[in-house]
């Protein structure tokens, strides 16, 4: 009896054989990515976070005080086997925090550069290629926001929004979007002057379609790797402006902030700042890990 | 008589730079019949690629400036349409291809996936249609429709390969003009062959006239109906490509025939004593004529016109004028 593939994987062998060449390739790159170790790290401490804020609601001992439930009975307790990172001011279980405070950086990080790719990434390729008074003009608006220093301008509107996550995501996206439209545009520039672009106009290609087919993605490289070295930043940054008070409000678990509360007590109940600062600087450390393995994946210098 | 297919008439194009205005075309009259095949032959910066381009309007239209002339095609003037028209013209009416075949190709996307997307862009058919047409395009250029080709990504092929892709996506609309600029520059001898004879075909099979723009004679020789040599901006010598090989009379043809390797030893190379004029400052009277061996006291002031020496065959020389004389061409019968 002759046997029958799944559809599905009917499909995939069938999506693979047509694009045979496009999966070479990429494995290529995939296997010059998993050689560097450190990379590889990054991407497993990335794949726990995420699998961590996912699975939040079951694997945090105490549900309800990760969330902000407060349990005054409990309260500054050091590390034991009830509470492997201790509790805080208001005796919450500092793992549990730790675990659900895994969600927010990395939604408010997706979310930054998803907007920023969607705002900058477009605009510098339509400046960068079609060039004169519009790319003049949206340089200059660039120029604008790349005057001020991004911290501090993301911090004069998180002020000036109001405190809150939402504000603060804002406000990054704001100070980040002129970056990417900078970067784009001069690939933008350069990839103009590319036979395949003169090619592709020689066949009577539009311009928006030059831009969207042969502009875009050849600029897509330098910007995965720009957004990769990037989410660490943001991370950073939001948890820095939830430190200063701008960010997160209490009893949200978020890491910056739980790091600020712990302040009064840093010297006596060390656990309740350190273990959320531990959780930043691992994550941000895994975001630059993969970044550099991307850039050295996808950098043409370094390539073969 | 016919109109021919392209006509260029007096294009006059100048470039504005830092110097000064480089006077890049200077009277190019050039013709295309139906299913004919014209070499543009000359050194480089000699402004072929600059006609074939400015025939697609491609140059840049704040540096570049035609300040006279026409480009005829089918009786329209190219220099007349708008950016938004020339789109429409581009690659469906007159298309180009490029020398180097690996950079004209967008590396990021299949080769199938390029050639349908130029056809889909052209003409409002569906994908299996545009499929369709590409394999057509395909093996019309001799190669194989294959989804391994087609599923491939341009450095994955050869170069002959990268130009027959080229060439199939010119030739998917088909368009009845192709302008190819020096094609087999960037292939080795047995690939050039190659694609010479594809050129031949797309003529004898499809009809599709060509502009064949290259620095090797031989090339031209080999490919051409008819052959118009360029100098500094301007045709010097045009006509069917047996005339302008076996009696070509401007001076500066001449020289370019005595400089093919022909001999056994570097010593024999020969070469044209001085070089390529600065087109800002051009030489007065015939731009060769610094350069030229038979040069006449007439040619330091004025400009030797294009005078018909046979038929069909044009000069534009006074040393020439002077030896044959007024030339009389009997009339057409």
């Amino acid at each position: 009896m002759e046997m029958r593939r799944t559809p599905i994987l009917g499909m995939w062998g069938s999506y693979r054989t047509r694009h045979q060449a496009a999966f070479e390739e990429s494995r290529y790159s995939l296997r010059v990515f998993l050689k560097d170790r450190l990379a590889l790290l990054g991407v497993c401490l990335i794949l726990a976070t995420i699998i961590v804020a996912v699975a939040a609601p079951w694997i945090a001992p105490y549900p309800d005080q990760g969330r902000g439930a407060s349990n005054v009975k409990e309260r500054l307790e050091a590390p034991s086997r009830a509470h492997p990172f201790g509790t805080d001011a208001s005796g919450r279980d500092v793992l549990s925090r730790v675990i659900f405070g895994a969600r927010i950086p990395l939604m408010i990080s997706s979310v930054v550069v998803a907007a920023v790719l969607i705002i900058g990434v477009p605009l510098g390729g339509i400046a960068g290629y079609i060039g004169g008074w519009i790319d003049e003009l949206v340089m200059r608006i660039t120029d604008i926001f790349l005057a001020f220093p991004a911290l501090i301008l993301a911090m004069a509107l998180v002020a000036f929004l109001g405190p809150s996550l939402r504000n603060v995501a804002i406000a990054l996206v704001i100070t980040w979007w002129p970056w990417y439209t900078r970067l784009v545009r001069g690939m933008a520039v350069s990839l103009r002057q590319r036979p395949y672009v003169l090619a592709a106009r020689t066949m009577g290609v539009s311009q928006w379609t030059i831009i969207r087919r042969h502009v875009l993605p050849n600029a897509l490289g330098p910007v995965v790797v720009q957004v990769s070295l990037d989410v660490g930043t943001v991370i950073l940054e939001v948890a820095g402006l939830s430190f200063i008070g701008l960010g997160a409000r209490p009893p949200q678990p978020e890491w910056g902030l739980m790091v600020s509360e712990g302040r009064e007590y840093i010297l006596s109940e060390w656990w309740i700042s350190t273990f959320p600062g531990l959780a930043i600087f691992l994550l941000v450390l895994a975001c630059n890990l993969v970044g550099d393995g991307l850039r050295d994946v996808l950098d043409p210098r370094t390539k073969r | 008589m016919e109109s021919p297919l392209l006509d260029i008439r007096d294009l006059r194009l100048e470039f504005r730079s830092y110097r000064g205005v480089v006077k890049a075309l200077d009277g190019v009259s050039l013709a295309v019949d139906k299913a004919e095949i014209l070499g543009l032959v000359g050194e480089s910066g000699c402004g072929k690629t600059i006609t074939g381009m400015s025939v697609l309007g491609l140059l840049p239209r704040q540096q570049a400036r035609v300040t006279s002339g026409e480009v005829l095609f089918r009786g329209d003037d190219l220099l007349r349409k708008s950016e938004h028209e020339m789109q429409r013209i581009r690659g469906r009416l007159i298309s180009m291809v490029f020398q180097d075949p690996l950079a004209s190709l967008n590396p990021v996307f299949t080769v199938g996936d390029q050639i349908t997307k130029v056809i889909r862009e052209h003409k409002r058919v569906s994908k299996k249609a545009a499929r369709d047409a590409m394999c057509r395009a395909l093996s019309e250029t001799g190669l194989p429709t294959h989804k391994t080709l087609l599923h491939s990504y341009p450095h994955q092929l050869s170069g002959g390969m990268r130009q027959r892709v080229c060439m199939a996506m010119a030739i998917s609309c088909d368009s009845p003009l192709l302008i190819a600029d020096e094609p087999t520059t960037a292939l080795d001898v047995t690939i050039q062959m190659q694609i010479l004879k594809l050129l031949l075909r797309l003529r004898e099979e499809l009809g599709v006239a060509q502009i064949l723009v290259t620095h090797n004679v031989g090339v031209a020789a080999q490919t051409c109906d008819r052959i118009a040599v360029m100098y500094a901006g301007q045709v010097v010598e045009q006509g069917p490509t047996v005339a302008v090989m076996k009696e070509a009379r401007h001076p500066y043809t001449m020289a370019l025939y005595e400089c093919l390797p022909q001999g056994k030893s570097a010593q024999e190379l020969l070469t044209i004593p001085g070089s390529v004029p600065d087109l800002i400052d051009p030489p007065a009277g015939c731009r060769f004529h610094p350069r030229c061996r038979r040069v006449l006291d007439v040619c330091r002031d004025v400009r030797p016109p294009l005078v018909e020496v046979a038929r069909g065959h044009r000069v534009a020389c006074h040393w020439v004028a002077e030896q044959s004389g007024p030339v009389r061409i009997p009339p057409e019968s």
